[in-house]
């Protein structure tokens, strides 16, 4: 039930951004989900991509410095409070967050959120036992 | 204004004949005391009898700071421990340390130098030296230290750092006198400015200046902020540390106080002798030292020397101020910087051929080194936190080693220049 998630790091200045999107464009990479995470020297862009091991690979041959990790993709109502039950879940067992970022769209009714946790087998065995929508790598890169 | 007019002003005849003897004398300890000088001037085939003249200097070999390292501690110490009463040393940070010893006489010699270096800055038993060179196994500090009660001058060994209350003993205490290097008095200056303190509430006649490479611009900046005149001084704790050379109030060069030291300038690349001039690396020979004699010793310090005797009446050679270096040495806020340093700190964090680039810029009057340091995939983490984490231990690092701060930058793979020879690491914007 795990999705693989790009990450590029990206010194902060003019173009870097495009030069991600270009290769993704060039090799017919679909972006579903992306943040960025920035300091004032550098940013940390995240990806969630139809393709992960080919944006993967497409962007370490062009010189970036990329990382895939796992993360949870969790679907929940698009309504007041739908993401304050699944962070109750979270705190009720200490599922440390260390990011996350979301999307809307796509999902009837729902919302997505992207979360990157310390022990992620265990945040997902407490997430599907609570009853939360935990969604498979496939069905995300396919939204 | 003198301290020893005998030795300063010595005719030139007369000063050689001095130096010829003294050089004898110096080969012939060397020789039978240092092992090390030993074996290579054997190699050479030199015998300390062969020394005749001063010319004959140039068949003696060179000494570098890797013989020193090489023998390391005390290995061309020339007289045993016991009468050695002070060790200075460098850092060691890019490899053995390189370990001083003076005897009571070399001390005694240290001072005079110094005493004559202070008083071509115009220092008298009434004036208050205000001393912010550092204090330690660095020379600087207890150099001036010791030249100024030589004198009989009230120093305050201040050291460096606390500029704020700096500021407030040179306004309250009356310092007339002012030792640090270059880019502090900037420093110094600026702080006074903000602080609100004047130039005319000050004292300060002359500054002397140096452990740093500077430029006439600086001087003028320097002049232009404190009231004061602003004076070189040259000198490593190789030779013996601050006061091997003085530039006097006509500007014109460093007087080298050459009834201790014989100076040469080489072509560092053929490593012959070039004229009177000519720009190259200078080389010392020391003549009086006794516990650390130093035979051709090449500093990596690119300068000139001159001959015609300097209008104020001094008939000792002069030097150019150094203009660079023969090496990648840095010299940052008065610490000598190595890129290896840096290379073998980020070595050890990264266990992988790191890529980096040092970038030395000077904001304000204080020079500025910035790391930057391509992110392998190894060290990338998509959390903020571990980058900053990295920054931060890399910084840290590189901070204890060297003693000095720095900005520490993660920049994208191969945004590094490479080069196809020797990497070029280091980008020096300051302008002096």
């Amino acid at each position: 039930m795990k999705v693989k998630q790009i990450s590029v790091f990206l010194e902060n200045k003019s173009g870097r951004l495009a030069a991600v999107t270009r290769v993704l464009g060039e090799e017919d990479i679909n972006i579903r989900a992306l943040s960025i995470a920035d300091t004032s020297d550098f940013g940390i862009l995240r990806l969630i991509v139809n393709q992960p091991e080919k944006a993967y690979r497409a962007l370490k041959d062009h010189g970036f410095t990329v990382s895939m990790t796992d993360v949870i993709a969790v679907e929940m109502p698009d309504q007041p409070g739908g993401l304050a039950e699944v962070m109750a879940v979270m705190e009720e067992h200490n599922l440390n967050i260390e990011y996350l970022y979301a999307f809307i769209g796509k999902v009837p009714n729902g919302a997505l959120v992207i979360f990157r946790v310390e022990n992620i087998d265990e945040a997902l065995k407490i997430l599907e036992e609570k009853g939360i929508t935990v969604l498979s790598g496939e069905k995300v890169y396919s939204l | 204004m003198y301290w020893n007019e005998k030795y300063e002003c010595m005719p030139r005849e007369q000063l050689e004949e001095l130096q010829l003897e003294r050089l004898k004398a110096t080969v012939e300890r060397a020789y039978h005391n240092v092992p090390h000088y030993r074996r290579l001037m054997q190699e050479k085939g030199i015998e300390p009898s062969d020394i005749q003249s001063l010319e004959d200097l140039r068949k003696l070999p060179f000494t570098t700071k890797n013989d020193l390292r090489e023998n390391y501690p005390y290995g061309m110490f020339a007289v045993p421990l016991s009468e050695v009463v002070r060790i200075h040393s460098s850092s060691g940070t890019t490899g053995k340390p390189t370990v001083v010893g003076y005897t009571r006489n070399d001390l005694n010699v240290w001072a005079e130098l110094m005493a004559r270096s202070l008083t071509c800055g115009g220092a008298t038993k009434n004036d208050v030296i205000h001393n912010a060179y550092g204090y330690g196994l660095f020379t600087g500090g207890l150099g001036v230290h010791y030249g100024a009660e030589r004198i009989g001058a009230s120093v305050i060994p201040i050291s460096g750092g606390n500029t704020k209350r700096q500021v407030m003993i040179m306004k309250d205490y009356g310092s007339t006198i002012l030792t640090c290097t270059p880019s502090y008095a900037l420093y110094l200056a600026e702080v006074m400015e903000e602080m609100g303190v004047r130039p005319e509430d000050l004292k300060l006649k002359c500054g002397i200046f140096g452990a740093e490479p500077w430029s006439e611009n600086m001087r003028k900046e320097i002049e232009k902020k404190l009231p004061l005149i602003a004076l070189d001084i040259y000198g490593l704790s190789e030779i013996i540390g601050p006061g091997v050379a003085m530039e006097c109030p006509e500007k014109n060069g460093l007087h080298i106080f050459e009834d201790h030291f014989i100076p040469e300038i080489i072509d560092p690349v053929t490593e012959e002798p070039l004229p009177y001039g000519q720009f190259g690396e200078l080389v010392f020979t020391t003549i009086t030292k006794e516990a650390l004699p130093m035979i051709r010793y090449r500093t990596r310090d690119i300068s000139a020397l001159y001959k015609e005797p300097c209008s104020c009446g001094r008939t000792l050679v002069r030097m150019a101020r150094v203009s660079g270096r023969t090496d990648d040495m840095l010299i940052i806020r008065g610490v000598n910087v190595f890129p290896s340093q840096i290379e073998s700190v980020l070595l050890e964090i990264g266990e992988t051929e790191p890529h980096y680039q040092l970038i030395v810029q000077r904001e304000g009057s204080l020079d500025t080194l910035e790391v930057q340091v391509e992110v392998s995939e190894r060290l990338f983490s998509d959390k903020v936190r571990r980058l900053e984490e990295l920054e931060n231990k890399i910084r840290a690092e590189i901070e204890s080693t060297l003693g000095i701060t720095v900005k520490v930058t993660l920049v994208e793979p191969k945004t590094i220049q490479r080069s196809e020879g020797k990497a070029k690491r280091v980008i020096d914007k300051r302008r002096i």
